[in-house]
Order: C-alpha cells, then sequence, then structure tokens
C-alpha cells in the first residue's frame, strides 16, 4: 500500500476538519444529512486508520507512514508526522471512539440540541486528537495539543450541566457548566504556555548539530549522541516546564482539580471524548517528548513524579468513596487510573511504558463506556445521585449487566483490559530503571496495590448503591426503557474489545513493545532489560 | 545622492494625497445626499495606492531621498502595506457608521487620510524630523476623530484628553530629540548612532540619559503603554468606533514603529538607558492592563485595556533582548510580525464591536448574551478574532505569542526569564476576559427581547472588512509564514 505512504496519515488527520468545513455549509435544518456526513467522515478516518494498522510494519522500531513538508521556514518548524508502535494503538483508539460518539449521538442530543454545531466541534476535536498522535514537530504537536482546547471548552460551555449551584469563591450562584468550562480552558493554558516556553529552551539548544530544529526525532537524536548538550540544571528546568502542561492534561494530583468538574458537566459524549482520548495526550506527551529528549532530567523527576502518581491513586479511590453523584464518582477513578498511567511512565523501564500504553487504551475504552452508561442513565433518571438510583437492576437489567461489567473492568480484575495496565505499572515500579531510588518506587508499588483494592471497593460499593436492592418508590410509575439500538452499536464493539484485550493483551503490546523498548534502550540504555532479569 | 525626487518610491504618498485633495474638492461640490461619493474616492484611493507598493516591491532594493532621511526599503515597504491595508479595514468600517450620523462626511475621510499618510511617511522616516512629522500627521487628525460624536459628551471628554495628553507628549518628546541633537549635532539617524557613543562617554550622559528617557515617555503615550496609558480607556470609550478602531491600531502601530526604528537604529549606544524602562514599561502594561480589563463590562472599554496589555506583549521581545544585551534584529523582526498580526486580528475584533452593537443595540458585554444563537455566523466571527486575540492556535495569535516568547528565549538570563514568566502568566489571564465575551455570545442564553427589530444584517462594506479580517486571521494562524516574511523583511534594516 504504497499509497498510504503519502497520504494515509494526513486523511486520518485532516479529513475531520475538512468534514467540519463541509458540514459547516449544510444548512442547520438538514439534520438528517449532517449527521450521515458526520457518520461519513468518522467512519472513513477509522477505516483510513485501519489500513494504516494492517499496513504497518510491526518488524521495525522507526516512525512510519512520514510525512515532512515546510511549514514555518522562519523558525525551522515542519509539518512533520508519523507513527510507531507507541503512537500507532493511541490513534487508532482516537479514531474507533470517534465513530462510537456519532453513533451513541444519534437520537442522544442534550440541550440546546443543536447537532450541526455539536458534530462540527467533534470533528474539529478529531483533527486535534489524531494530530497530536502523530505529530513529529514540537510546534505542530503544540498547535494539535491546544487545537483540542477550543471544541472542548464550547462542548462543555454549550450543552454542559445547567445546576446552579453556590462555587466557593464566587459571588453569584453561577451554572456548573460555565464554571467548568473556564477552568478547563484556564488549567490547560497555564500549563502549556509553560510547556511552549520548555519547547523553545530545546529548540534554541539544539544548534549543536547545525541548524536549530523543533524535530522530535532530531532532537532525540542529539540527546542521545551529545548527551551533555540537554543535560544539567537546564534539562531539570525545561523538564519542569513540560511536565506542568502534560501533568495538568493527565492529570496529576495536584493539578488534578479540573478533572471531576470538566467531566461531571460535560454532555456524555464530551466526557467519553475527555476520559477516552483527551487525558492520554498528556501522558502521550511524557513518552513521546519529555523521556527521550531528556532522559537525565527524567531520571531526577522520576521518583517525584512516582510520589505524584501514588497520592493520585490513593487520592482518587479515596475521593470516589467520597462521591454521591455517579459521574464524578467516575471522574475521580480517572484520577487514579492515570495514576497507575504515571506510574508506570516513571519507573522509566520498558515494562512500565508498555504498562502505560495499554493502560491508556485500556482506560479509554473502560472509562469512555462508564460515561456513554452514567450519560444513559442520567438520561432516564434524570439524575446522577446515586442515592436515588438503586435497584437498576430491575428496572433494566441489560444497561445494569453491563454497568456491572465495565465496573468490573475498571476495578482491574484479571481476563478484562484494565488489569494488564495495573498489574505491569506494578511490576515496573518494583524493578524500577538502573539508578532510581528502589525505596521510593517499591513503597510506591505496595501503595499503588493498596491503591487497587481501594478501586474494587468504591467499584463495588457504586455498584451496590446503583445496581442493587430495590428500586426507589420515586420510580413507581416510570416507564423506563433498556438500552436502544444507538447504545448498543456504540457499547458492544467497546465491550468486545474490553475482553479481548483482557485476555490477548499482545493486540496492543505486540504493537508496542519494540517500539518502547527501542526508546528505553535509547534514552536509559540497554541495561534496563536485563535488569528486569535480575 | 542630492534632493532630486524618486517618484516611483513616493508614489503611494502622492496618490494618498491626491485623494486628500479629490476627498475635499468632492465633499464640496456633492450635494447632501451624495456625499457617500467621498467615501468611495477614499476607499478606491487607498486601493490604487497600494498598487506602487507592489512594483516597488517585485523591484526590490533601496531607494534613499533627501540625504538618506526618505528611505524606501523593504523594511518601509512591508510597513507600509501594513497601514495601508490596516487603514483600508477601517474606511470599510468607517462607511455605514460615519453614514449614519449624516455630518461632516468628506471632512472625516480628509482627516483619517491625512493619519493615513502621516504613517507612510513615518515608516520611511530615517531622521529626526521626518520622523517626528510623520507622527504628528498620524496624530493629530485623530483628535478631532475622537470628538466625532459632537452631541456625545463622552466623544468629548474622549477629544479633550487625548489631545491635552497627547500635545503634553508631544512636547516632551520634542524636548528629547532637541537634547539628542544637541548632543550628537545630528539629526539623521545613522550620524546620531555614530555620535552617541563620544555624548555617553563624556560629562553629558546625564543629559542622554534624560533625553532618551523623554522620547521613551512620549512613545508611551502614543502606544499607550503603561503608565502612560490613562487616556486610553475613556478616549477609546468616547470616540467612534472605527476611530477607535484607529487609534488602537495604526496610531499605535505607527508609534511603535517610530519608536523601535529610533531605538534599534539611532540609540542602541543609549540602550543602558532604554533598557530597563522598556522592560518595566512591559511588564507594567501586560499586568495592569489584563488586570484592569477582568473589570470591564463595556466592550469597547474592554478592548482598550487588551490593548494596553498587548502593547506590553509587543514590548517584550525588544526590552529583553536590549535587557540582556543580545543583538537587537531578533526581537526587532519578532515585534514587527507581532504588530502585523495584532493589527489583522484586533482591527476584526473591532469590526464584530461595530456589527454587533447595531445587533444588539448595546455595547454591555451581558448584553450581547446568546448572540450565537441569533446570529452565528457574527457569534463564530467574534470567537475567531477573541481567542485569537489571547493567542489560542490555531488562530494568527498563537503565533504572535510564539515569535515573541521565542525571542525572549533567544535573549536568556535572569530578567528575560522573569519577563517571559510574567508573560506567560499574563497569558492565562488575558484567556479569561478574552474567554467572557465568547462566553456571553455563545454560552449565555439569549434574552427574550434579543431577536425582532435589532435582526438586520451588517452592510455590505462592515462584511468585507469582517471576511477580510477574519480569512487572514484564520489563515496566518495555520500557515504563520504568511506574517513571518514581514519579520524577514525587518532584518533587512539590520544588514542595512
Amino acid at each position: 500500500m504504497d499509497l498510504l505512504n503519502d497520504w494515509g496519515l494526513t486523511a486520518v488527520v485532516m479529513l475531520p476538519i475538512a468534514g467540519a468545513l463541509l458540514m459547516a455549509a449544510i444548512p442547520r435544518a438538514q439534520e438528517e444529512m449532517i449527521k450521515r456526513l458526520g457518520l461519513a467522515v468518522t467512519v472513513v478516518t477509522f477505516l483510513i486508520s485501519l489500513a494504516l494498522l494492517f499496513s504497518f510494519d510491526f518488524g521495525t522500531t522507526g516512525y512510519q507512514f512520514e510525512t515532512n513538508a515546510s511549514w514555518i521556514s522562519a523558525i525551522n518548524a515542519n509539518y512533520h508526522i508519523g507513527i510507531d508502535g507507541i503512537s500507532l494503538p493511541l490513534l487508532v483508539l482516537s479514531t474507533f471512539v470517534m465513530v462510537l460518539s456519532v453513533i451513541y449521538s444519534w437520537n442522544h442530543w442534550e440541550e440546546p440540541r443543536n447537532p450541526k454545531a455539536f458534530l462540527i466541534l467533534m470533528l474539529i476535536l478529531a483533527t486535534g486528537l489524531n494530530g497530536t498522535f502523530s505529530a513529529l514537530d514540537l510546534v505542530l504537536f503544540f498547535i494539535f495539543f491546544e487545537v483540542v482546547l477550543l471544541p472542548m471548552y464550547f462542548m462543555i460551555g454549550i450543552w454542559g450541566d445547567k445546576t446552579v449551584r453556590k462555587i466557593p469563591g464566587f459571588a453569584r450562584e453561577t451554572e456548573t457548566r460555565l464554571y467548568a468550562a473556564i477552568k478547563f480552558f484556564l488549567f490547560t493554558l497555564f500549563g502549556s504556555a509553560f510547556m511552549l516556553l520548555g519547547f523553545l529552551a530545546l529548540y534554541f539548544r539544539s544548534d549543536v548539530a547545525g541548524e536549530r530544529t523543533f524535530d522530535i526525532p532530531e532532537l532525540v537524536a542529539i540527546a542521545s549522541n551529545t548527551p551533555e548538550v540537554f543535560a544539567g540544571r537546564f534539562g531539570w528546568l525545561v523538564f519542569g516546564a513540560m511536565f506542568l502542561g502534560f501533568a495538568v492534561k493527565v492529570p496529576m494530583w495536584p493539578l488534578h482539580t479540573w478533572l471531576p468538574d470538566a467531566h461531571t458537566a460535560a454532555p456524555t459524549v464530551g466526557s467519553v471524548l475527555l476520559a477516552a482520548i483527551m487525558l492520554k495526550l498528556g501522558s502521550y506527551g511524557f513518552i513521546r517528548i519529555s523521556l527521550p529528549i531528556l532522559p537525565e532530567a527524567a531520571r531526577e523527576w522520576a521518583p517525584a513524579i512516582a510520589i505524584l502518581a501514588v497520592i493520585g491513586i490513593i487520592y482518587g479511590s479515596l475521593a470516589c468513596l467520597a462521591q454521591t453523584d455517579l459521574k464524578r464518582l467516575i471522574a475521580f477513578s480517572s484520577v487514579g487510573h492515570m495514576g497507575f498511567v504515571m506510574l508506570g511512565i516513571a519507573s522509566l523501564t520498558d515494562v512500565g511504558i508498555n504498562a502505560s500504553i495499554i493502560g491508556m487504551v485500556a482506560h479509554g475504552l473502560i472509562t469512555g463506556l462508564l460515561f456513554f452508561l452514567a450519560g444513559s442513565i442520567s438520561h432516564r433518571y434524570h439524575t446522577r445521585e446515586m442515592a436515588r438510583l438503586g435497584g437498576n437492576m430491575k428496572l433494566m437489567p441489560i444497561l445494569g449487566g453491563i454497568l456491572a461489567f465495565t465496573a468490573f473492568a475498571s476495578l482491574g480484575l484479571p481476563g478484562l483490559a484494565g488489569f494488564w495496565g495495573e498489574f505491569m505499572s506494578l511490576l515496573g515500579a518494583y524493578n524500577p530503571a538502573e539508578g532510581l531510588s528502589l525505596t521510593v518506587f517499591r513503597t510506591a508499588m505496595v501503595l499503588g496495590a493498596i491503591g487497587t483494592v481501594l478501586t474494587a471497593g468504591y467499584m463495588l460499593w457504586m455498584l451496590q448503591k446503583v445496581n442493587l436492592g430495590e428500586p426507589s418508590v420515586e420510580w413507581e410509575n416510570h416507564e423506563f426503557h433498556d438500552v436502544d439500538r444507538f447504545e448498543m452499536a456504540a457499547w458492544v464493539p467497546l465491550i468486545i474489545l474490553i475482553v479481548l484485550v483482557g485476555i490477548y493483551p499482545r493486540l496492543v503490546l505486540g504493537a508496542t513493545n519494540d517500539s518502547v523498548v527501542s526508546l528505553v534502550e535509547t534514552a536509559f540504555g540497554p541495561s534496563v532489560t536485563a535488569s528486569l532479569g535480575g | 545622492m542630492g534632493f532630486e525626487i524618486d517618484y516611483l518610491a513616493i508614489a503611494p504618498e502622492l496618490i494618498l494625497v491626491a485623494t486628500i485633495v479629490m476627498v475635499l474638492v468632492l465633499d464640496f461640490v456633492l450635494p447632501r445626499r451624495a456625499k457617500y461619493f467621498t467615501a468611495i474616492a477614499s476607499v478606491l484611493g487607498v486601493t490604487f495606492a497600494a498598487l506602487p507598493l507592489l512594483i516597488l516591491a517585485v523591484d526590490g532594493g533601496s531607494r534613499e531621498m533627501f540625504d538618506g532621511s526618505y528611505t524606501v526599503d523593504t523594511f518601509a515597504l512591508v510597513l507600509k502595506g501594513l497601514f495601508i491595508v490596516a487603514g483600508y479595514l477601517v474606511l470599510l468600517m468607517s462607511v455605514s457608521y460615519i453614514e449614519g450620523d449624516r455630518y461632516y462626511q468628506g471632512e472625516y475621510y480628509f482627516l483619517i487620510l491625512c493619519s493615513i499618510l502621516g504613517s507612510l511617511v513615518m515608516a520611511s522616516s530615517r531622521d529626526l524630523i521626518v520622523l517626528f512629522i510623520g507622527l504628528e500627521l498620524t496624530t493629530a487628525p485623530l483628535f478631532m476623530l475622537a470628538g466625532w460624536r459632537k452631541g456625545d459628551m463622552k466623544s468629548n471628554e474622549a477629544s479633550l484628553k487625548y489631545y491635552i495628553l497627547g500635545v503634553l507628549s508631544t512636547a516632551l518628546m520634542l524636548f528629547g530629540m532637541s537634547l539628542v541633537f544637541g548632543l550628537t549635532g545630528e539629526v539623521s539617524f545613522d550620524g546620531i548612532r555614530e555620535g552617541i557613543g563620544d555624548a555617553a562617554a563624556g560629562d553629558a550622559s546625564t543629559a542622554l540619559g534624560l533625553a532618551v528617557l523623554l522620547i521613551i515617555v512620549g512613545f508611551g503615550f502614543k502606544v499607550s503603554a503603561v503608565p502612560f496609558h490613562f487616556w486610553a480607556p475613556d478616549t477609546y470609550e468616547g470616540a467612534p468606533t472605527p476611530v477607535t478602531a484607529y487609534l488602537s491600531v495604526n496610531s499605535k502601530a505607527a508609534g511603535f514603529v517610530g519608536m523601535l526604528i529610533l531605538m534599534y537604529l539611532a540609540l542602541p549606544g543609549a540602550s543602558n538607558y532604554w533598557a530597563p524602562a522598556l522592560w518595566i514599561m512591559a511588564a507594567a502594561s501586560m499586568t495592569i492592563g489584563n488586570l484592569a480589563a477582568l473589570r470591564q463590562q463595556n466592550i469597547v472599554r474592554l478592548l482598550a485595556y487588551s490593548s494596553i496589555a498587548q502593547a506590553g506583549f509587543m514590548l517584550v521581545p525588544f526590552a529583553a533582548a536590549a535587557v540582556s544585551g543580545t543583538d537587537l534584529s531578533e526581537a526587532f523582526s519578532a515585534t514587527v510580525v507581532y504588530l502585523v498580526i495584532y493589527s489583522i486580528m484586533n482591527l476584526g475584533a473591532f469590526a464584530v464591536v461595530i456589527a454587533g452593537a447595531r445587533k444588539t443595540g448595546t455595547g454591555d458585554i451581558d448584553g450581547w448574551a446568546g448572540l450565537g444563537s441569533y446570529d452565528a455566523r457574527l457569534g463564530v466571527l467574534a470567537a475567531v478574532f477573541f481567542f485569537s486575540l489571547a493567542g489560542i492556535p490555531p488562530l494568527a495569535g498563537w503565533f504572535a505569542k510564539f515569535v515573541m516568547f521565542r525571542s525572549v528565549m533567544i535573549a536568556g538570563g535572569v530578567s528575560t526569564v522573569a519577563l517571559a514568566v510574567i508573560a506567560a502568566v499574563n497569558s492565562v489571564i488575558a484567556f479569561y476576559y478574552y474567554a467572557r465575551v465568547v462566553k456571553s455570545i455563545w454560552l449565555d442564553g439569549a434574552p427574550a427581547t434579543a431577536l425582532g427589530d435589532r435582526a438586520d444584517t451588517p452592510a455590505g462594506s462592515l462584511r468585507l472588512a469582517l471576511i477580510i479580517a477574519g480569512v487572514l486571521t484564520v489563515l496566518v494562524g495555520i500557515y504563520p509564514t504568511l506574517a513571518s516574511v514581514f519579520g524577514d523583511a525587518s532584518r533587512v534594516l539590520a544588514a542595512g
């Protein structure tokens, strides 16, 4: 498939935004046509990404389907995109969840409806997400990373939760959506302003090998050929600047506070896309940019990251136990799960980084599905208060069954997708890269293991409150319709994948492993893999 | 060299002068109901004035007149291009606005064309006298234009405040320039640059410091940088909106260009005086402008404070480079790129304000609630311009912020990194108030009385201005090379 080499990846990135432009030209009244166009664009994008997957050469570790065209010549920033085993699963996950989101949206429009605007925003978001996973140039990466913000801001702000409540620090009562939207944006913007400063600092140090460059592979090459260039205090500061940008997005404790608000306030599809794909941009940034370009600084930062990750795991789980709102509980569970992802990255080993990628994919599938379910539940009951939801299993057995399945997947039940990320990241923490403090990481591992127990605790507690028991008397005369066909169409593929990845993790690890091992070897030396055996 | 005149080189200025005369004559002979022909004549005149620019740009090279006092090189050309395009957009915004008032249409266009002419002169000036003439020709007509809505007390206040402070700043600047002349015996930038070393070394160093600071104060007023910004919010609010757009773009840009070429070409030897001053002005303008903007209810006042903050961002590259003593050419080109992008998106924002004020009947941000739901196109444009001002990719503003940060990182050093951090924090603060406008338009519900008699579409000329600014804002954002051409052109100065 030579054709794919030149335009395949560009199509995955640019097709959605082209579709958005086309959609803008269709009058708002032609709703059916708009929805079909949205579905067609996302399906074609997904199919092209599948074609990339099937023609991907898993035998090599380099970038494939590369395109490198001149873009901003004044600063030597190029339109350089390409994928390797690390980005491939995330890219396919992104195009896949986008299709499911459009299908789910088909008859689930939150007020004030307007499918045209919503789908246009979704498509712009898709371009930002796919672009971030493909970008091999820091400026390009930054642009795509930021493009994601605007559509999400509008999604939360326009279609979000309209409950009026008193927010601490605000004089007047404010609608939740308004507060959540601006908070989300300001947090991310704050982080990315410093991230940009970090990128620029790298750019100015990169002139040892001739011209200054923003090119990620070139910067990695500089880092491994002449490690002293990005070393020392400089590297430590730059890593810190980029850490701010990525850690807000992940989100890592204590920069996570935007997440529960944004996830809870966002419309269902918005929460799904946030949880399933957007959170991965941060952890992906660590793997793609921070670790390989600044390996020495990564060693110095790793214990701090591990500690913050573990605090995130424990804190997220404990916070979950204190929630009364179903959606907020799922949101906090993301803080915990992303903590495992970050713990894996912090171990700086191939096992840990493989764990973080499979953890990201699993979290994308599972938490995405959980937010779909939470959306459908609150759509039917018009409340997300778990205290009022009991006995769901009796009212809607299929929905309740899927919820139970997903909750078990989320708590890391062996055999389902969630297990591998947690297990392997604890394994990575048990035996971190050479030079890292064993005490810190093994303590982190133990605390992380306690975290898995807590996770099981709050998930089962949630199931007990929502699914079991007798339905509250207030629902006595209500007619509840169980899962409809659009929901089924959106959820079944996720369920299948959760099982498949669970019993056959090679589906993800097979793609990532070679690239991860090569990344770890270039950045931290080959001794790491050997130390695994010992 | 001598004094022969290169007519092609000054053809844009000559065409503008001809247009100015024609507008006056037309205003004299036309019957009252046909006065709008003066508007058409002005728009056509400015369009024609752009043609020789293209010829000169293709021709390339540097053309000097009057012993180098008046130079038309690539740098002057790109700035003239900017001033003409910005002037063109302001004229388009003015047409329907001024027609509505039904008085003095001819004079309005006469004054605004004079001001554009002044900014063109400014771009070519290479000595103190031409610089001063250009700057004052740009500013003086605006004293009258600011008071255009003569029945409105606020407009009168705007004009008076602007006039008094403007004249004061001019006097201070002229005093500073005369000191420079006294110290070096030269008015040409090249001569001053060579003479300044002796002045700085000798007993006259105090006088030189005073001269430089007085000049900075004068320019500080023109670009409305803190602490010389007090006139701006009141004048911006009171003046007719197209004039405000002109004030915040052309007149500010002219002030910036004047200050930078003076510092860069004539006074690099005195940078130990002006560098700390610019650093403080940059930090203070960003911070105070942004904090004050947070509390504004009126959209024009919000844009006034935002333009003060933006002036701070624009000062950052130069201040950083000068404080750390690195090469100024990189900073110079960064400032020019920022200026170009700022001009386009800020004019767009003002065009949206004119159209939106017509539609909603108010300049209050809260009064714009739900505008997006009954005029989606205007709402989208408003989001484009305001988010671009905030520097959100992929809209043009990101590249302006990017080149600003980039030039700071080139400079390096503690004080410059501190400035970069101040700028980074400020760009987050700035986002909050820009987003507030968008929030009102898209996220808040429309009041029940919103639709109905106000459902008119903007006039054709205003629509054209909106489309031009919108397309440029998106295109430059996606393909910033379009704007970096301006930066490259300004490097010509460094070589020359």
